[in-house]
């Protein structure tokens, strides 16, 4: 790739960030070009965010429904999964699985609850409930 | 030679210096402060940073498998520590408060301080890219109110980060927990990289690359097409699983070509030092691989985006291509250096 090939497709990803990529200058040599992005690049993080989105936008609709708790919902909001929640809280994957139960969520003690805030980077108080729609 | 010791240093700014990868940006960003000749590709070279790893069993996120096209984390700090016979001390710790107090306190001392964090947790990131990986470095140069003064590597100027965020993305936990690790020099005794110190770090690559085990280097190259040639069309999963692919060649700091093009360009810079021209002939060739990962790269995003029929065999056909051509390469550069 020479220095003038460098993509510079102004990806919305970067938040206008430049990204260093190495290329030929005019005498052979490789050197770093900043990058405004390249669509590749684009189009497959944009694919992993919308994963989590997907999956966000799914739970919250089955926890408003009842049949999940706000948990889900936050877990894919915060870009986690349930075997990395289990990783950051400390928590067996088995009981967090539980914790998705409405039933079993809202009896939570404000210990549990605490861990889950702490884990997600949340007030406990927002993770009680489903935010409200924007 | 023994360059000015870490108190004197203190006295002179730190300059930023914008780099493709992070790892390899710190540490050279830390030598140079210390007045060592170090640009990226150097550091990555010696280092032995380039390899390729395939690992079905352990997992990103959403199931998703790790593939790194790089060495593992704190290989490149410690294999560009040693060739500049670079003493550095290591600190983690066990809770935060301590953590933070330690780094205030080297700061106060003018050190300037390397540090492992998470990139979901720094608020300077662009929110698309904040993902739960942790083992992002970068550099700490300073303190001003709240905030830390940041010398991210893969961001263009340097950043600042509020006291409360970065304390959060020092301690996140999970996978390669950076458990608040600081690191700095506290003793360099070389300023330039010693011409019998390049074979060795090229020789160390093309063991990597030319590894027995199926899923390391080229071996672990046709591991994957292969299992991208399994990929059901019709599944879901399938589009995910080649997006990551790209995503781990291409967004995620290598400087381009899932860091062929760095590598290619410590060759150039490995051929003046090493005083062997040759080099300059693996950098070009190097370049053409590079190339043709992006190529890779177009054509597998053009099927993810529904440009194109998502056709598993034919990108798995392309990514054989390219372990093909990497074990000719790694094979002749071998030859060429013995």
């Amino acid at each position: 790739m020479k220095v003038d090939q460098v993509p510079q497709e102004e990806n919305r990803t970067l938040g206008g960030h430049r990204k260093g990529v190495y290329a030929r200058d005019a005498s052979g040599k490789l050197v770093l070009v900043p990058s405004k992005g390249w669509e590749v690049e684009e189009i497959v993080t944009v694919q992993a965010v919308d994963v989590f989105h997907a999956q966000a936008e799914a739970a919250r609709t089955r926890a408003a429904a009842g049949q999940s708790s706000p948990l889900e919902y936050w877990m894919y909001s915060r870009r986690m999964d349930v075997e990395m929640l289990a990783q950051v809280s400390g928590l067996w994957q088995w009981r967090i699985r539980r914790h998705l139960r409405p039933a079993v969520f809202v009896r939570l003690s404000p210990k549990i609850l605490a861990r889950y805030a702490e884990a997600l980077g949340l007030p406990t108080e927002t993770i009680r409930h489903l935010p409200e729609r924007a | 030679m023994n360059l000015p010791s870490p108190k004197l240093m203190s006295k002179i700014a730190y300059q930023h210096q914008h780099a493709a990868h992070c790892e390899s940006g710190t540490i050279a960003n830390l030598l140079r402060h210390q007045g060592a000749a170090v640009s990226e590709p150097l550091a990555f070279g010696v280092a032995s940073g380039l390899s390729f790893a395939y690992l079905p069993f352990v997992r990103i996120s959403n199931g998703l498998p790790l593939i790194a096209y790089r060495s593992p984390p704190k290989s490149i700090i410690k294999g560009t520590a040693k060739a500049f016979g670079s003493r550095f001390r290591f600190e983690t710790f066990r809770d935060a408060e301590t953590g933070q107090r330690r780094l205030d306190a080297l700061l106060a001392q003018g050190q300037v301080v390397g540090a492992q964090t998470s990139v979901y947790w720094l608020p300077y990131f662009p929110e698309e890219m904040r993902f739960h990986f942790n083992a992002h470095n970068l550099v700490v140069f300073g303190k001003e109110g709240d905030d830390y003064l940041i010398g991210d590597p893969v961001a263009e100027d340097p950043q600042r980060c509020a006291v409360a965020d970065f304390k959060r993305a020092r301690f996140a936990k999970g996978v390669l927990a950076p458990k608040g690790l600081l690191y700095y020099p506290v003793q360099t005794a070389r300023s330039t990289i010693t011409p019998e110190a390049i074979r060795p770090a090229i020789r160390k690559t093309i063991r990597t690359m030319a590894a027995p085990i199926p899923l390391i280097g080229t071996r672990g190259i046709h591991t994957l097409a292969k299992r991208i040639a399994r990929l059901d069309p019709a599944d879901e999963q399938s589009s995910p699983f080649i997006g990551h692919v790209v995503r781990m060649q291409e967004e995620i700091g290598t400087g381009g070509a899932g860091f062929r093009f760095i590598y290619a360009a410590f060759l150039q810079e490995a051929a003046d030092i090493a005083r062997l021209p040759v080099l300059g002939e693996f950098s070009e060739r190097l370049m053409t691989i590079g190339d043709a990962w992006r190529d890779f790269a177009l054509a597998a995003a053009r099927m993810v985006k529904g440009r194109d029929k998502l056709d598993p065999p034919a990108i798995a056909a392309l990514l054989a291509a390219q372990a093909d051509s990497e074990a000719a390469f790694f094979h002749d550069l071998g030859r060429a250096i013995k």
